[in-house]
């Protein structure tokens, strides 16, 4: 799973209808220390997250296996708000 | 799979309900000659592994079951702790 900031929200009217009331969310990945690394991707939030927030991003078919999402067309789902990181190194 | 170390923990309140109780890492895959190779990501834990230790771990909806019948939205999860390995040249 990925490590990412919501930094943004998408509106998509004309989409597949098995989308239809699901939130999708601008999000870049980050490595554990907070640093943006990597791309932009639009994932479907599932936990209520909101713009600024750090959360956890299952990606590939199992994204399809977060809650509302079965048979989703997917490959992004946000499934956790991260309260706290803690490294050791 | 790959071989990786485990450099961190994640602390996640609000999640996927199927990602209850299931504890998360965070990973820094590495080279037989224990290089970092790529990016950390987060793995979930089906075998007891903790900070510190030298692990291999499986991509993909794969990653989900060792959880068997639950089916957790995870796309990487530690499935053995390495005791040693040895590479020929």
């Amino acid at each position: 799973m990925l490590i990412a900031k919501v930094v943004g929200t998408v509106v998509a009217t004309r989409k597949d209808p098995r989308l239809v009331s699901n939130k999708l969310l601008i999000a870049r990945a980050m490595d554990p220390r907070g640093k943006a690394e990597g791309n932009y991707l639009v994932a479907v939030d599932t936990v209520d997250a909101g713009v600024g927030e750090t959360v956890l991003i299952v990606s590939g078919s199992s994204a399809r296996m977060a809650s509302g999402l079965k048979d989703c067309p997917v490959d992004a789902a946000i499934v956790g708000i991260i309260d706290a990181i803690e490294m050791n190194e | 799979m790959q071989l990786a170390r485990v450099v961190g923990d994640v602390v996640v309140t609000r999640k996927d309900d199927a990602l209850t109780g299931i504890k998360l890492l965070i990973i820094q895959p590495l080279t037989p000659e224990r290089e970092a190779a790529g990016r950390t990501l987060v793995a979930v834990d089906a075998v007891g592994a903790g900070v510190g230790e030298e692990v291999f771990f499986v991509r993909g909806k794969e990653a989900s079951f060792p959880f068997y019948p639950a089916e957790p939205p995870v796309d990487a999860g530690i499935v053995g702790i390495v005791d040693h390995w040895t590479v020929e040249r």
